[in-house]
């Protein structure tokens, strides 16, 4: 075997590309730099029993999602993708604010205009769900986001 | 009489874990302690004790609990998740947050027809005209680079977090 016919894990590793090599398929030779990142933060002793743990049809996801965590981790030592999953958590929370703030003005506001009988009527646009009642309660809404990392 | 040595203090987890002497400036000792094998076990199976020391040893010592947490929540997760790990949690939120970027364009056209000396929004059939998207876009930049396209995104509907 040739040796640009291995895959860049056992290029990286210096070792015969067999047939069945489970890095093969998921770490070709064109892309060296995703082997060697994500060799670093796990291993290839690991990476190999993860991937030997799993249905075939489910490795090429796994192998991806551990190379986009090594890239996290890589671009972040310190919080790598949990850093990630903690700013969009917070993202998530401030759009629930908002959303909620309007709610509750559209329902301040439709209260308002069914006193003044006003021209608009109320129309649902989402489920019915987040407009009030019709004793002009107020619009219901998101529940903050459970904190799961601390 | 042979001077009897010092009797050897308590391994910390990690220690405990590799069988090994757990030495008065070990690494892992204050963040593993002995009294939390299961978090050092998890962090052992997923990264293994050498790629955790070297990881320890590129940040600064005042980072390195918060480094070792979030390396204990990615290894739980995976272990819980062994196909997408901590990336489903992130695609799972990343749907949310359209759907939620979404909501909050309509409602804020839909608040527009209220105020007075406004423009409206939305035509008669209530479709966006001029849609208000007043919204930060995510200041990180790793953030933004997510274009996780393999990840089917429907199936983290259902995901369950540690």
């Amino acid at each position: 075997m040739t040796s640009s016919s291995r895959c860049a894990a056992c290029r990286h590793l210096r070792k015969r590309c067999p047939s069945d090599c489970i890095f093969s398929p998921y770490f070709p030779s064109t892309n060296r730099k995703r082997f060697e990142d994500v060799h670093k933060i796990y291993g290839a002793s690991n990476i190999s029993k993860m991937l030997k743990d799993l249905p075939v049809h489910l490795r090429a996801d796994a192998a991806d999602s551990l190379c986009y965590e090594a890239y996290c981790r890589r671009k972040d030592p310190v919080y790598g993708s949990v850093g990630v999953i903690s700013v969009l958590q917070q993202q998530m929370y401030n759009l629930q604010t908002q959303l909620a703030q309007i709610q509750a003005e559209i329902a301040v506001a439709t209260a308002n205009n069914n006193n003044n009988n006003n021209q608009i009527p109320p129309q649902p646009y989402f489920d019915g769900s987040f407009f009030p009642d019709q004793n002009g309660g107020p619009a219901t809404s998101y529940d903050p986001p459970s904190t799961w990392f601390n | 009489m042979k001077n009897q040595e010092p009797r050897s203090i308590s391994s910390c987890a990690a220690c405990k874990f590799l069988k090994r002497k757990c030495t008065p400036n070990c690494q892992f000792a204050p963040y593993f302690r002995a009294d939390e094998p299961k978090k050092f076990a998890k962090v052992h199976k997923v990264f293994g004790a050498s790629n955790v020391s070297k990881i320890l040893n590129e940040v600064p010592e005042n980072q390195r609990e918060d480094t070792v947490n979030s390396l204990v929540y990615e290894a739980e997760v995976r272990l819980c998740d062994p196909v997408y790990g901590c990336i489903g949690a992130i695609a799972s939120l990343q749907h949310k947050m359209v759907e939620l970027q979404h909501d909050l364009i309509l409602a804020q056209a839909r608040l527009a027809c209220y105020v007075e000396n406004q423009p409206s929004y939305l035509d008669d059939n209530i479709n966006i005209i001029a849609p208000n998207t007043d919204f930060q876009e995510p200041s990180n930049g790793l953030v933004e680079s997510l274009n996780y396209n393999s990840m089917p995104f429907d199936q983290f509907s259902q995901f369950q977090f540690p």
